[in-house]
């Protein structure tokens, strides 16, 4: 078949209308008989003129440019790109839960509010938090939300000096992201050769203006930090505070938790962890975990039950305030929550278990073939280091674009900064024996490859809709919307 | 046994054994003993899936929905018609169970449908970049705010007390956190007081947010608000409701610099308050400051138009704590949901959207005032909300219009005593004159 190529605007032609709306009923006077002629549009907006069928024909054909979950194995390292539950998406289509005005009388939004509470109640209970605040709307956005509830804590003591937050080398780039925009310095704390966090060097720099410290666990090599709670003793006896970035959280589920290993604060990825959909970049959620101390800081309002009502309560005088209008991302909480109920207790811990014996047959059978610059129990993800030096000079970049020839998305690359050629591999517990068994054998071939036929690797992709974009290009003259030719 | 997780127990023992370990748990002895859990969660039993739907059912029948309630309640999140074609296109798994488009030769589809959505912001804006969008409106009017205070390096920002009360508490979230300086401006029946403007407008000033319409419905007249941002060198930074450009002047006509709003009224259900998108859109100067993603227009090796992340020097994942902003993800469904709204509704479908929103808007009013129960608050012209004050309790007029069928009317009580009694209503094209003459009807009957 033919690639489609076409834009929306390139379909457009004068008159055609696509839609129907309701009939005019009011009146046909013109407009400036409502408003002044100085707030009305001058020129005519440009938006494109289609039919229905040509809009229902364009985003499906523009749809099959796309790669998704329900299209094969998407081995994202750091991102839990697992199968998404169609039941899910059913539930969250409902029209009891879709036609809701956030600002209706509380008695009219009683089964939202009684949702929001149990599904608090569950995360709760998953991470061993004593609250939660589902407001924040992405993981990032949760991290920001801990880091300002850090510092409120500190600042209601009057200890206004805490500014310093440390973050290991191997952590997500929003965390040290994050850490800026809450008005923090980030100190970065280095990773032994084992791959865990230097914890003499986390020692050396523990002093009264750090305000706390930003842990992934597992971290981003996919590998258990299991000093943790040395290390939570430390950032305490400092006076700092332990946050735990919940990304990972995919290995974890019934068999350890976060509040149970010392942090004070997690922030989940209800978009990784709960299987809600990541919707081509968002929408996600990101809910934050806290233990009791820090509940009366967390954002407003707060779902809670009273006298039998559940209610929206805004009374929290030291609140750090509000991160996002209204109350967080509803529609992927619906989602979640009906996760969580078909799974049950012993289904998520099965999810991780799986998860974990995944990562790790993967990698047993990869090592030989692949650089593995660690080479230990991994937990649901494990990162390899490309095929190192080698004649040809292949390098990550290329297998993976390879990977995309014989029907895989890539890894995550180049990505813990700290193992070079990275090739970081999550497949999650969704994909079955047959599937990593075949992905094994591809990764195989595609090593033989750069050995036999090396150009094959360094011109790929050849089988996809486009090939090798020039970002370059893109970056240095940058073309971000389309335009009439004139 | 689980439907998502596909091993047999035969499948098991023969991975297990590859890896040279006896049973599963031996994969968790990296973790201490002690803070491994020593019991199973609680929370329940699994559920089949009609187990699980009934269970929503049931938690449904406590919600009154707007599709049984005509609902008269707007403030930020509006009960616009949404296409058919919206649900149907965004519901392709293809769009929805992939991440963000980091390889671009198996993401096109995300990416063009992103530039897409680029390009429409800028035609409605008409501003000259949007990046992918942002969590919702009220965070965009924060982004905008840095991107001033970046630019300008003042740490100082002034906005308007008409712009909607909570995207200014987000505001003040996160400016806090950085120690910039954050002056409302109060209003002045009902529009920014331009003299309190001018008098706090000074060169420390790195922006100033101005909502139109605003909070209370009302159009803002931008043009004295422009002359005196811009005379002292700050950004002028427009919030808007994107609907209402099909009807209203353009930002980039008033002069803005930035432009951000919510962009749920194009296509996203109410959702009882998400998962909705912000957009920001900009002149070229800020090209390089712009938070979130950029998708961009290149070639591939063969020549063949194609398109990428770009500009990515000033993201998380490449800068690191020297970002611009934390961002990582966009609002990617539902900023597909825009394109495929503005698609369907073209140039012509979208003004006649906002006109019918309006005509009907006003209809109610007038009707309301007409009942003399009812006065008006403020005489300024406005698009498709008003206020509107009455010796009754809003909780009584609520409740009434409740019983009888109707959600109705947001009050405006805890913006403080000159504000008593006063609510804010909303009417979209949604509404039947039946529909808005019955919402009178029993109006008129509250004693």
């Amino acid at each position: 078949m033919k690639t489609y190529d076409k834009l929306i605007f390139e379909l457009s032609k004068e008159d055609r209308v696509g839609y129907r709306i309701p009939p005019k009923e009011i009146s046909e006077k013109p407009l400036e008989n409502y408003i002044p002629k100085k707030y009305l549009r001058k020129n005519e907006l440009d938006l494109p003129q289609v039919s229905e069928v040509d809009v229902v024909r364009h985003y499906t054909l523009v749809s099959q440019k796309n790669y998704g979950v329900d299209t094969g194995m998407y081995p994202l390292g750091s991102c839990t790109m697992k199968y998404n539950p169609k039941i899910n998406e059913d539930m969250a289509s409902l029209d009891d839960f879709v036609y809701i005005h956030p600002y209706q009388p509380e008695e009219t939004v009683q089964g939202c509010l009684e949702l929001m509470s149990q599904l608090q109640d569950m995360l709760a209970e998953i991470t061993g938090m004593d609250a939660i605040s589902l407001q924040p709307a992405a993981g990032a956005h949760g991290e920001l939300t801990g880091l300002m509830l850090i510092r409120a804590y500190h600042e209601s003591r009057g200890d206004y000096k805490r500014n310093k937050i440390l973050v290991p080398d191997s952590a997500h780039g929003t965390n040290p992201a994050s850490a800026a925009m809450a008005g923090l310095k980030v100190i970065e704390i280095p990773s032994t050769s084992e791959g865990l966090v230097d914890r003499d060097a986390m020692r050396q720099v523990l002093d009264d203006e750090v305000a706390g410290f930003m842990l992934t666990n597992p971290n981003t090599l996919g590998l258990f930090e299991k000093n943790v709670q040395e290390m939570a003793a430390a950032i305490h006896d400092a006076g700092g505070l332990f946050y735990c970035d919940g990304a990972n959280m995919n290995a974890n589920l019934g068999i350890t938790r976060p509040g149970d290993m010392g942090f004070d604060i997690v922030h989940l990825n209800l978009h990784k962890t709960f299987s809600t959909p990541h919707g081509g970049g968002g929408p996600g959620s990101g809910p934050i975990g806290v233990k009791k101390f820090l509940k009366k800081f967390l954002p407003v309002p707060v779902v809670q039950k009273k006298e039998e009502k559940y209610i929206l309560d805004y009374n929290y005088p030291e609140s750090i305030g509000k991160v996002k209008s209204f109350y967080g991302n509803f529609g992927v909480f619906l989602k979640a929550y009906a996760y969580i109920l078909t799974m049950g207790a012993e289904g998520l811990k099965r999810a991780s278990q799986i998860a974990v014996l995944n990562a790790n047959y993967l990698k047993e059978q990869l090592k030989e073939t692949y650089i593995l610059p660690i080479d230990t129990i991994c937990k649901h993800e494990f990162v390899l280091g490309g095929l190192g030096q080698n004649e040809a000079g292949i390098t990550t970049l290329d297998i993976i674009k390879r990977m995309i020839d014989y029907g895989y998305h890539p890894p995550t690359v180049y990505f813990p900064l700290i193992i070079s050629e990275a090739m970081m591999i999550e497949p999650t517990e969704t994909e079955s024996l047959e599937t990593l068994d075949e992905f094994i054998s591809v990764l195989k071939t595609i090593a033989q490859e750069a050995k036999t036929t090396p150009e094959l690797l360094k011109t790929a992709p050849h089988d996809s809709v486009v090939r090798r974009l020039d970002e370059v290009l893109a970056a240095r003259k940058p073309r971000v919307l389309w335009k009439k030719q004139s | 046994m689980f439907p998502y997780i596909p091993h047999t127990s035969e499948d098991e023992k023969q991975m297990l054994s590859t890896i040279g370990v006896d049973k599963i748990e031996d994969l968790f002895e990296d973790i201490p003993k002690e803070i491994q859990l020593q019991r199973r969660l609680n929370l329940g039993q699994p559920k089949s899936e009609w187990e699980v739907f009934k269970q929503f059912q049931e938690l449904g029948k406590k919600n009154k929905n707007v599709l049984q309630y005509p609902c008269f309640i707007g403030a930020g999140a509006y009960d616009h018609w949404i296409p058919s074609v919206v649900d149907h296109i965004a519901s392709r798994a293809e769009f929805y169970t992939a991440y963000t488009p980091y390889q671009p030769e198996v993401s096109q589809g995300t990416l063009q449908v992103i530039f897409e959505y680029q390009t429409m912001i800028c035609q409605l804006t008409g501003m000259d970049i949007s990046n992918a969008s942002l969590y919702d409106g009220a965070s965009a009017c924060a982004e905008a705010a840095f991107m001033a205070v970046n630019k300008r390096r003042k740490k100082k920002i002034l906005v308007s007390m008409t712009v909607h009360p909570e995207v200014r508490r987000v505001l003040a979230t996160y400016m806090k956190n950085q120690g910039i300086q954050i002056v409302e401006i109060p209003s002045k029946e009902g529009e920014t007081d331009t003299e309190v403007l001018a008098e706090k407008m000074d060169d420390q000033t790195a922006g100033v947010i101005v909502q139109s319409p605003n909070f209370f419905g009302i159009l803002e007249d931008i043009e004295p608000i422009e002359k005196i941002t811009h005379e002292k060198k700050g950004s002028l930074i427009l919030h808007v409701d994107p609907l209402s450009l099909g009807v209203l002047k353009s930002p980039k006509e008033w002069g803005a610099d930035i432009v951000v709003g919510e962009g749920q009224s194009l296509g996203n259900p109410l959702q009882f308050g998400g998962p909705y998108l912000g957009f920001i859109a900009a002149t070229s100067d800020f090209m390089r400051k712009m938070p979130g993603r950029i998708v961009g227009e290149t070639v591939d090796v063969d020549g063949n138009r194609g398109f990428v992340l770009t500009l990515q020097a000033r993201e998380q994942h490449i800068r690191r704590e020297r970002a611009t902003s934390n961002i990582t993800s966009n609002q990617g469904l539902n900023a597909l949901r825009a394109v495929v709204y503005l698609s369907t509704l073209g140039k012509q479908g979208l003004r006649e959207v906002g006109q019918q929103s309006m005509e009907k808007a006003h209809y109610a009013f007038e009707k309301l005032i007409q009942t003399s129960k009812y006065q008006p608050v403020f005489l300024k012209p406005f698009f498709k909300e008003f206020i509107i004050q009455s010796s009754i309790d809003p909780s009584i007029i609520q409740k009434k219009l409740l019983d009888k069928g109707i959600l109705g009317g947001y009050s405006l009580e805890y913006m403080g005593p000159d504000y008593k009694n006063c609510m804010l209503f909303c009417v979209t094209e949604k509404r039947s004159k039946a529909e808005i003459d019955h919402l009178i009807e029993v109006m008129e009957g509250i004693e």
